[in-house]
């Protein structure tokens, strides 16, 4: 069992405290924007935020999160509009088959509010993501897209 | 306890229906006759056009997507000769069960072989053709003016005097004509739709998690199931104790699924996993429990002397002129198997009512998931259907039906309930469909001049079609094997050489093999161009004029090479450390080459700084979707060369995740520059051909930076490292 805040929003889950937070968020509360790639913390398709880090979800127990701030990639568009991350996705066309792409938008949008403008350096630090598809060109352009957007 | 949100039977229908891309054809329903309706009520112009009263066109896909971009790029051709707004087009998957039903309406729905686009073109163009001529002949019959008195633009229909209609009020009208027999098409210079880099159709619900992949699906009273084949393909399940698993939390059932499987059924799939990991089960892998990488390679470097062997292209006397020439050359490369790995594992829903069986799933061929379906459940095909969603990565493995077939065994232990089979990734890397392993012996001879005079190339290893349709070799040989080497077709050989030799020794494994991403081409470029440029160094020449020489009769393969040379600045000055290294190959249809820049530190750190790709695909339907895919093949390709290789012991694939199967990250990402050249009078493809030419590049700039010469793969079994 764990309480956590779920976009903004109380939520209960009484699982199994070891439940990684990728289950429950896909089968318990059914929010399936978040992937499974691996299981073992190595792809980053499950990348959801925790209190503001962006965290591997599917390697994390539910019972880390007690008390926590949780933030999924359905809970990134505020009121209907998207994040800066999300418009510059948009804007270079981002995605192939768009799988590990939440996770990607989930460790860019973290990165972001850390550093508002990420060098090469920042960008290859902290985006550790697996893409098959190999959208890595883009995603550099629309970070550094986002990156230059003022307002979010 | 947070509750999965339960669907209403209402929104189980729009679910699905959404699921299987907004489609529920409806056949005799009664708002007319002849008019086919789509779900919403909306009537079929034809199969491939149905236009909503707002104007919106629904363009039908019969093709997967999997990131590849086809469905953009399909809707463009339809769109092209439709004459609609492009910004009011959206998209929907006719299902399988829907075109057997309609004498295959929409065609063939395979998708692979980098065909989605080049086989479909002109049925796809003709569809979008004919519908604008019902459209317009519908205004001009309701107007009672001549057809060649109207002009259409942007989906409105316009008279000579003035008079203005929309394709969404004159729908109806339209679907009632007859089909035009005569359906001329656009000359290509006209286009302007088709070859615009136009953004793709697919990516709004890919940035905030709307997009449903089958992994995602949620159907009214679903269960979950994970699932343990035999490790060792072709073996069985002797014996299990599933005690303990069957009082794990969630757990339903524990069912076998054919001799080689055991799944669990439960409330959840993180509930499944676990209770089929707690089942102990005993295995029998039979003699194929014997066989390892050091078997299977003995047994091909065996076949690389072997007296027997399919031979594919001969020119002159290749002996001879070897045994003749003023220098030889001689060098074996070896290429390992790969597993597909695609982000979204092998995962299939199904629903068997005894009566009907549906299944929902990521499929690369929705007629071959149907007859899947059908053969699985027991039921006629007319009883089953296939609901295909977008596909989290495919790259050749999502062809195959087997997990659809698990699915279905499954659902046939729980009747009426639809169960969602989900395969963990630790399952997916150990029953792949790899790409098949090879050898290969090349010996190349030299005049004293340093010309290539003579040419052999022994392949020794494994083929794909006898293992997945043997019915295709041709008094046993596979032609697939010589991709790129073939003497004339889309995989074409595209060097002159006065004496060629090129034979295969066909060595198959109990490793079930697979159509992966550039399939044959991906070795075949890598043992011809780095023995080209072993063959330039032995003869004292630059890479470049080397293959220029032996290429003056294959033009369009020239200007590609020319044009990467060009554009990378072959000979010029580069950075301090950097080196470049050329490939070229031909496959799909389509003439590829790249040029590669590289840098290597301490020894084995190789940093790969810039790639220039080319392609002449004859066609480019959407630029921008090009650049992606030669982008995105060289990630595929890379990562391959450098990081990936599956090895077996006791008959079993030993990588088991990312861990131990890595893949390239955006720190690894090469500056990608892209050439795309199409030169028209043919349709090559686009989704595989030029991975084939990233890993040669790098390899030739890298014994360049080094003077190192690596022959087998990937390369972290030397200790390099991609940075």
């Amino acid at each position: 069992m764990a309480r956590f805040t779920l976009n903004g929003k109380p939520t209960n889950a009484e699982v199994d405290a070891g439940t990684p937070l990728l289950w429950v968020l896909r089968e318990q509360v059914g929010l399936t924007g978040t992937k499974y790639g691996c299981g073992i913390a190595q792809c980053g398709a499950c990348t959801v935020h925790v209190d503001g880090e962006a965290v591997r979800s599917c390697a994390m127990p539910v019972s880390e999160v007690e008390g926590k701030r949780v933030v999924t990639i359905e809970g990134l568009a505020q009121k209907g509009t998207l994040n800066k991350i999300q418009k510059a996705w948009l804007e270079h066309d981002v995605p192939q088959c768009g799988y590990c792409q939440s996770g990607m938008i989930m460790a860019a949008t973290a990165l972001l509010a850390k550093k508002p403008n990420p060098t090469d350096a920042d960008i290859n630090a902290s985006i550790t993501n697996i893409c098959r598809c190999g959208t890595f060109q883009q995603v550099r352009e629309a970070i550094h897209t986002a990156a230059k957007t003022t307002k979010a | 306890m947070l509750k999965t949100r339960k669907l209403s039977r209402r929104e189980f229908i729009v679910s699905s229906a959404a699921v299987a891309g907004g489609l529920a054809l409806g056949f005799n329903v009664p708002f007319g006759p002849n008019v086919v309706r789509a779900a919403d009520g909306s009537p079929e112009v034809n199969a491939w056009v149905v236009i909503r009263p707002d104007d919106t066109v629904v363009v039908r896909i019969a093709r997967s997507e999997m990131g590849q971009g086809t469905l953009t790029g399909l809707a463009q051709m339809v769109a092209e000769e439709l004459e609609c707004d492009w910004s009011k087009v959206t998209t929907e998957f006719p299902s399988p069960g829907a075109n057997a039903a309609r004498n295959r309406v929409w065609g063939d729905y395979s998708t692979g072989g980098s065909r989605g686009i080049r086989t479909s073109h002109e049925y796809v163009r003709k569809g979008g053709a004919a519908a604008r001529m019902m459209l317009v002949k519908a205004a001009a019959d309701q107007w009672n003016v001549d057809v060649a008195d109207c002009k259409v633009a942007k989906g409105v229909i316009t008279h000579k005097s003035g008079k203005k209609t929309t394709y969404g009020k004159v729908a109806e009208a339209a679907a009632k004509l007859p089909a035009p027999t005569d359906v001329p098409l656009k000359d290509p210079k006209e286009w302007k739709i088709i070859g615009k880099p136009l953004k793709r159709l697919d990516t709004a619900d890919k940035l905030t998690g709307k997009m449903v992949y089958s992994i995602d699906l949620k159907l009214p009273g679903m269960l979950n199931a994970a699932i343990r084949d035999c490790p060792v393909f072709g073996g069985k399940v002797a014996s299990f104790d599933a005690a303990k698993a069957e009082s794990m939390p969630g757990v339903k059932k524990v069912v076998r699924v054919g001799d080689s499987a055991i799944a669990v059924i439960a409330d959840t799939w993180w509930h499944a996993k676990n209770a089929v990991q707690a089942i102990n089960i005993n295995w029998d892998g039979g003699d194929n429990a014997k066989v390892s990488s050091e078997t299977i390679a003995a047994m091909l470097k065996a076949g690389l002397d072997a007296d027997q062997a399919f031979v594919h292209n001969t020119a002159g006397d290749a002996k001879a002129a070897l045994d003749g020439a003023a220098k030889k050359v001689e060098a074996v490369y070896a290429y390992p198997y790969q597993n597909h790995a695609t982000m979204e594992p092998m995962n299939a829903t199904a629903l068997f009512t005894g009566e009907r069986c549906e299944v929902w799933c990521p499929t690369q061929n929705g007629e071959a998931a149907l007859a899947a379906t059908s053969e699985a459940s027991g039921l006629p095909v007319s009883k089953c259907d296939v609901h295909k969603t977008f596909l989290g990565g495919g790259f050749g493995r999502r062809g195959f039906t087997d997990y659809v077939r698990q699915a279905v065994a499954i659902a046939k232990e729980m009747q009426g309930t639809p169960i969602k089979l989900i395969w963990s990734r630790e399952e997916d890397m150990t029953h792949g469909r790899y790409h098949p392993v090879m050898q290969a012996r090349l010996t190349g001879g030299l005049d004293a001049n340093g010309q290539l005079t003579a040419l052999k190339i022994r392949l020794s290893g494994q083929s794909i079609l006898a293992s997945v349709r043997p019915e295709a070799l041709v008094n046993g040989k596979d032609p697939n094997s010589f991709q790129g080497y073939w003497p004339t077709g889309e995989h074409s050989f595209e060097y002159t050489i006065p004496n060629v030799y090129i034979d295969h020794a066909m060595r198959n494994t109990h490793v079930p093999p697979g159509f992966w991403r550039g399939v044959n081409i991906n070795q075949n470029a890598i043992f011809l161009e780095c023995f080209m440029d072993e063959l330039a160094q032995a003869a004292g020449k630059d890479p470049l004029e080397f293959r220029r020489a032996i290429m003056s009769k294959n033009p369009k393969s020239l200007t590609i090479l020319n044009a990467v040379a060009e554009k990378a600045g072959w000979g010029k000055p580069l950075p301090k450390g950097h080196y470049q290294g050329l490939a070229h190959f031909r496959g799909y249809g389509s003439y590829v080459a790249a040029c590669a820049e590289v840098s290597v530190h301490n020894g084995n750190q190789v940093k790969v700084h810039r790639i220039v790709g080319a392609t002449d695909c004859g066609y480019a339907v959407n630029p921008a979707q090009i650049e992606r895919q030669i982008a995105g093949s060289f990630v595929y390709g890379l990562s391959a060369l450098f990081f990936q290789e599956c090895t077996l012991q006791d008959g079993a694939v030993q990588q088991t995740n990312f861990h131990d199967y890595n893949s390239m990250r955006i720190a690894q990402m090469p500056k990608v520059e892209c050439l795309v050249m199409p030169s028209g009078g043919f349709w090559g493809g686009v989704g595989e051909p030029t991975i084939c030419v990233a890993a040669p590049a790098v390899l030739n700039a890298y014994t360049r930076a080094t003077g190192k010469r690596i022959r087998n793969f990937p390369l972290k079994n030397h200790g390099i490292e991609m940075i």
